[in-house]
């Protein structure tokens, strides 16, 4: 059985009480609102992609539990100074890290920090907060108009 | 003499570990608990007595309807109905308040009219008069309430006034615990014609409801949260409002006659039950309140407030905890938040001890909103309930204070 520790790792509970990348942008050219209505967590991330397709900035403001702002704090450090155009990729390896199989590892070499949301599986309940913020900024990204939600 | 020891007894789900924790299930606002006599109930109408009912002439279906009938007639002297024709059955409060709006409140409410509901008001009772709003173009009123969560009297009686045509106001607040005085509200509302609505999903396990001596013309609740089955609850209204409103739902059992040209509309309170009901779930709605009439309301209620008062005195000895909802007169609810710990994180920090709170909004957007917080963590006690898992959840507090410290 996993520990709580195993969940609220130092670091998430870092990253929770001292979120990077928090606030609004000066600049930027994306954004998107996330919303999760069974527990009132909302969310708004800022992109700012250059013209060669980098994501030169990303930040969010939000409220939400530890484990949502701590994975939309370790979103914005892993999209930053990366091509717009992987973006995709790493949001199907993140969906697949918190979804899949207890027994799979997560691949800390694709994921690196993120890796530590691995412990959310064991608690179905809590997989839409670390999730939501990944589909808010997917919605950022394609400009969707629509507020996230983790369906 | 209360045994708690025999109370735990009756409700073989306390008797389990969770994680390797004794289960401490404390909340009972969201449902409670049944008792081994309503589970054998409703088991023993579908292994000996399930029948389609009001319908066969065979055994099967007599003894299905004599049993259904008895949970009516048992239910309308507990809440001292003055007829069992008053007594509705419904899937809940939510399908009863939904019913009164769009069958009640279709017939009654036109344009410039306006509905009064209160700001602790879960969302059951705000949403459907939105919508009957939204159709008839008449205005939703909101009574304040104050800090302790408690609803403010003369704003109250301030937007009370001949426009009012309907008052909606729940007698115990599921997020706060607060009691609201609703005989005075009755009274109140009724001196300027409007006809009120008491909410009682949260306060019929507690507390004894007399609907005549209230003099309230819809009194709704929830059977889940009163040891009986989900999916059955009830409204009681006056016979004379009932029989002059239209059907809410068309079907089989609300009739008398059928043809293409015409349908002549069944008596009261079947003119409300289209289609077949919850037969099992009224049975055993039934045996719940000869449950909680075995123990009484005294016992209930003495035994509640000390264990109220025992959680009470620990949140204000403890470091951090803010209580929302404070009101003077309350029950079975203590809801709160923590510094430093989002009340979802602490829901589920305190389910890994083996703890069951509730965490979020409560269906109460508009309290959470009042007291500018995004949720509470709330645990909300039951007959069965005792000290020690009101100190297992301190204890789990405490971890969840190290976890984030």
């Amino acid at each position: 059985m996993f520990d709580l520790r195993d969940l609220y790792l130092q670091v998430i509970v870092d990253h929770n009480k001292a979120p990077r990348n928090f606030g609004k942008l000066a600049h930027y050219n994306h954004e998107a609102d996330g919303y999760n209505p069974l527990c009132g967590d909302k969310l708004h991330v800022y992109l700012d992609v250059n013209d060669e397709g980098i994501i030169e900035d990303v930040s969010f403001e939000g409220e939400g539990c530890a484990i949502s702002v701590a994975s939309a704090s370790l979103m914005t450090e892993a999209v930053k100074n990366t091509p717009l155009s992987g973006f995709q990729e790493k949001f199907e390896q993140f969906q697949h890290m918190v979804t899949s199989d207890l027994a799979e590892a997560p691949d800390e070499e694709a994921l690196g920090k993120l890796a530590v949301l691995a412990g959310v599986r064991e608690f179905p309940s809590r997989i839409k907060c670390a999730s939501l913020c990944w589909h808010t900024l997917k919605s950022a990204v394609t400009d969707s108009q629509e507020v996230a939600k983790t369906e | 003499m209360f045994d708690i020891e025999k109370i735990r007894g009756d409700f073989p789900i306390l008797n389990q570990e969770v994680y390797g924790k004794p289960l401490a299930y404390l909340d009972n606002a969201a449902t409670t608990q049944k008792p081994q006599c309503v589970i054998d109930a409703v088991n023993h109408y579908y292994a000996c007595d399930n029948a389609n009912v009001h319908r066969g002439v065979h055994a099967l279906s007599e003894r299905a309807t004599a049993d259904f009938e008895a949970a009516r007639q048992r239910i309308a002297s507990f809440f001292n109905a003055r007829d069992q024709r008053e007594v509705i059955f419904t899937r809940g409060a939510t399908e009863s308040i939904n019913l009164i709006a769009a069958s009640w409140g279709g017939a009654n409410i036109t344009a410039g009219d306006e509905i009064l509901i209160t700001h602790m008001e879960h969302h059951s009772n705000i949403v459907p008069w939105q919508m009957l709003c939204k159709r008839t173009g008449a205005t939703l009123k909101v009574a304040p309430i104050n800090e302790r969560g408690e609803l403010v009297m003369d704003e109250f009686e301030s937007l009370l006034s001949e426009r009012t045509k309907l008052v909606g106001v729940v007698h115990m607040s599921n997020a706060l615990g607060t009691i609201n005085p609703v005989e005075s509200i009755i009274q109140k509302a009724h001196a300027v014609g409007a006809k009120v609505l008491v909410d009682g999903a949260q306060a019929a396990a507690h507390l004894a409801v007399d609907v005549q001596q209230l003099d309230c013309d819809f009194y709704v609740t929830s059977a889940h949260k009163m040891y009986g089955p989900t999916g059955i609850g009830i409204l009681i209204g006056k016979a004379s409002i009932l029989e002059s409103m239209p059907p809410y739902q068309g079907g089989g059992d609300m009739i008398l006659t059928v043809t293409f040209e015409k349908t002549e509309y069944n008596d009261i309170p079947y003119k409300f039950e289209a289609g077949t009901p919850h037969i099992a779930g009224a049975i055993g709605f039934g045996k719940a309140i000869e449950y909680i009439e075995s123990i009484g309301f005294d016992a209930i209620g003495k035994r509640e407030k000390e264990l109220l008062a025992y959680a009470t005195a620990k949140a204000e000895a403890f470091d951090g905890v803010r209580q929302i909802g404070t009101a003077a007169h309350k029950a079975c609810v203590l809801s709160f938040v923590l510094d430093q710990v989002h009340p979802h994180d602490l829901g589920t920090i305190v389910d890994r001890e083996g703890v069951a709170i509730r965490a979020g909004h409560h269906c109460a957007m508009p309290v959470m909103q009042f007291f500018k917080v995004p949720a509470t963590a709330r645990a909300s006690f039951s007959v069965y309930n005792t000290e020690a898992e009101v100190d297992a959840l301190f204890v789990a507090l405490e971890k969840a204070q190290a976890i984030f410290a």
